[in-house]
């Protein structure tokens, strides 16, 4: 007679499914950024109408079933450059996001790594900038770089947004990146002889991937905001390019009494996914590493 | 803790140049420069010996290590120049504004901390109740939404509601305490908002952490009563984390005011900052960029100071 054995297995969820699991609200920030991420990719099948075309027969018309979101001082639709401005919104998010996150995580590990002087040195020029409020120091940013087109987007914006991130970034992950350089493993890989390069990319980067997703994806809602920022200044994105802090500039002030959903819609759209990403990062930092503080 | 006191004094100096080297260096690169924009701004035509002129007068034709040294120079006699756009002293114009961004700021702060403290130590003690959850999506909620949109939204409300908007000239608190307060209570609520988010999740999670320490397990052993517990022995521990926010936030509401003054078309600090970039104002962006800077350093210093005070365990040696 045959005997099977079976042992009792760990449940072993997909991560996904676990993160959906224990995370509902992370979860629901997830599915609304998904949302905006396809509503963006797919902005000319979605949209109703071009976001750029000016129709002087329906001007400052109230929401209802032809624009649901209703009409501007041009007659552009409302919710079509919500859409469109959704594009420009996360583009910019992430870009600037990823740059300043990047450039922050290879700063402060190399800082760590190697120690002495020339972490003195980081620190004192990260102090520096750390004592700019962001929006000053993405204005003088702004002001400074001259413009220059990417994908119909002012490369100097996303630096502008960037920027101001290092420092950010760059402290949370130096001090991850000091309890890793004490590991066994690194003077493994020094004995190795392994370049300092080798060991920073391979050794200890990996290492510090949970902090640098978190801040990551809390950066993108800052960038966001950023943008509107500096969008509503008009010193970010340039008409006629749909972006929601351009739509609540300009114009949009005369028109308080006579359209207000043109102040009401831009906003609410920013409001959702900064929240959004809120959301998420804060689920990520709880699922990933509760401890850590940004 | 002298030594401490004298050692981050000290510390506070080479941060400050830093700040001066960067905004004077970075400021001179952009390119076309305040002569260029003020005499050839509606397109006239200048011949170059008249911009030459213009750029002598103003010191702009000094290489630019001798027109750091000249700028440092002032600095440190108190002296701020004169703004290149405006003709007058740079300090005067500061000054006539700084009154009305620092009132919206202390408004703003005061606003926060009186609905971030109860808010936040109420979601503490009920953790993970409704309560909680509540307070949690009213603070998140806090961070979402952009301050000078909000304001907008204030505006609107007011405008389809009372059918008013708050008045736009100034008056200084002491002339007319009423007509000050109806314009700049809204700017202050408007950036509050998001203050009062921040120190609510602050004191929440600081709370939280506090409560799950050995001594207050001790405190409610030897039955102390669970309000004294909280009041005394959890909050006073529990609140540094939350000053040093306040504090950081203070420092950085005067930059953060840029946006929302050009909401409420406040003639403030952030609104001249604006206009000072705008116009390529040397003088002027480089005295804001110092003021905001020394003013962030200061406040962290004091928060750290406030720290070794507060709380005993920390004695910086």
């Amino acid at each position: 007679m045959a005997v099977t054995i079976t042992y009792a297995q760990p449940k072993r969820r997909h991560p996904v499914v676990a993160f959906v699991r224990t995370q509902p609200t992370g979860s629901a920030g997830l599915a609304i950024i998904v949302i905006m991420i396809a509503a963006a990719a797919f902005a000319d099948v979605v949209a109703p109408y071009d976001p750029v075309a000016v129709d002087f027969e329906s001007m400052l018309s109230a929401p209802a079933l032809a624009h649901p979101l209703g009409t501007d001082a041009f007659g552009r639709d409302v919710l079509s450059r919500v859409i469109y401005g959704a594009r420009t919104a996360l583009f910019v998010g992430f870009l600037a996001s990823f740059l300043g996150s990047s450039l922050g995580a290879v700063i402060g590990v190399a800082s760590a790594y190697f120690g002495g002087r020339i972490d003195m040195a980081v620190q004192g020029v990260m102090d520096v900038l750390l004592s700019f409020p962001i929006i000053v120091l993405a204005l003088a940013v702004v002001a400074v770089l001259p413009k220059a087109d990417l994908l119909g987007l002012d490369v100097n914006l996303v630096l502008a947004i960037a920027i101001p991130m290092v420092p950010r970034v760059e402290r949370v992950v130096r001090s991850s990146a000091l309890a890793i350089r004490e590991m066994p493993y690194i003077d493994a890989a020094r004995a190795a002889g392994y370049s300092h390069s080798r060991i920073i990319f391979r050794h200890i980067l990996p290492n510090i991937a949970a902090p640098y997703l978190i801040m990551l994806t809390a950066f993108v809602a800052q960038a966001i905001l950023l943008e509107a920022s500096l969008s509503f200044l008009g010193l970010g994105v340039n008409e006629p390019t749909p972006s929601w802090g351009l739509m609540l500039s300009g114009h949009a002030v005369d028109f308080y009494h006579a359209a207000p959903w043109m102040i009401v819609f831009p906003g609410l759209a920013i409001s959702l996914a900064v929240f959004a990403f809120n959301l998420f990062g804060d689920a990520l930092r709880d699922w990933l590493d509760p401890k850590l503080k940004i | 803790m002298l030594r401490y006191t004298v050692h981050r004094i000290l510390l506070m100096i080479p941060t400050l140049l830093g700040v001066a080297v960067l905004i004077f260096f970075l400021l001179r690169i952009m390119p076309g420069d305040i002569v260029e924009l003020k005499l050839l701004g509606e397109g006239a035509s200048v011949t170059p010996d008249v911009l030459a002129a213009e750029r002598a007068r103003l010191g702009l034709d000094k290489t630019l290590i001798w027109q750091f040294v000249d700028w440092m120079g002032g600095l440190f006699t108190g002296d701020l120049g004169v703004s290149m756009w405006t003709e007058r002293p740079v300090a005067h114009e500061i000054g006539i504004r700084l009154e009305l961004s620092l009132q919206v700021a202390i408004m703003a702060t005061i606003l926060a901390t009186a609905i971030a403290l109860p808010l936040g130590t109420l979601a503490a003690l009920f953790r993970d109740t409704w309560i909680d959850h509540t307070i949690r999506v009213f603070a998140i909620a806090g961070l979402a939404v952009p301050s000078f949109w909000l304001g907008m939204v204030l505006i609107l409300g007011l405008l389809l509601v009372f059918n008013w908007i708050p008045p736009l000239t100034f008056t200084p608190l002491y002339e007319d305490p009423w007509a000050n307060l109806s314009q700049l209570i809204w700017p202050a609520i408007a950036v509050g908002y998001r203050y009062s988010a921040v120190a609510t999740r602050m004191t929440r999670s600081s709370l939280l952490e506090v409560l799950k320490e050995d001594y207050i397990r001790t405190a409610r052993a030897k039955g102390v009563y669970e309000r004294l517990v909280v009041a005394r022995h959890a909050m006073r521990n529990a609140l540094l984390p939350v000053i040093t926010v306040i504090g950081l936030e203070f420092a950085f509401l005067i930059g953060g005011l840029v946006v929302t003054e050009q909401v409420f078309n406040l003639n403030g600090i952030g609104k001249l900052f604006v206009q000072a970039v705008a116009h390529g104002d040397y003088t002027l962006v480089q005295a804001l960029v110092m003021l905001v800077a020394s003013f962030f350093i200061i406040i962290n210093f004091v928060v750290d100071m406030l720290y070794a005070w507060l709380d005993p365990r920390i004695r910086y040696g």
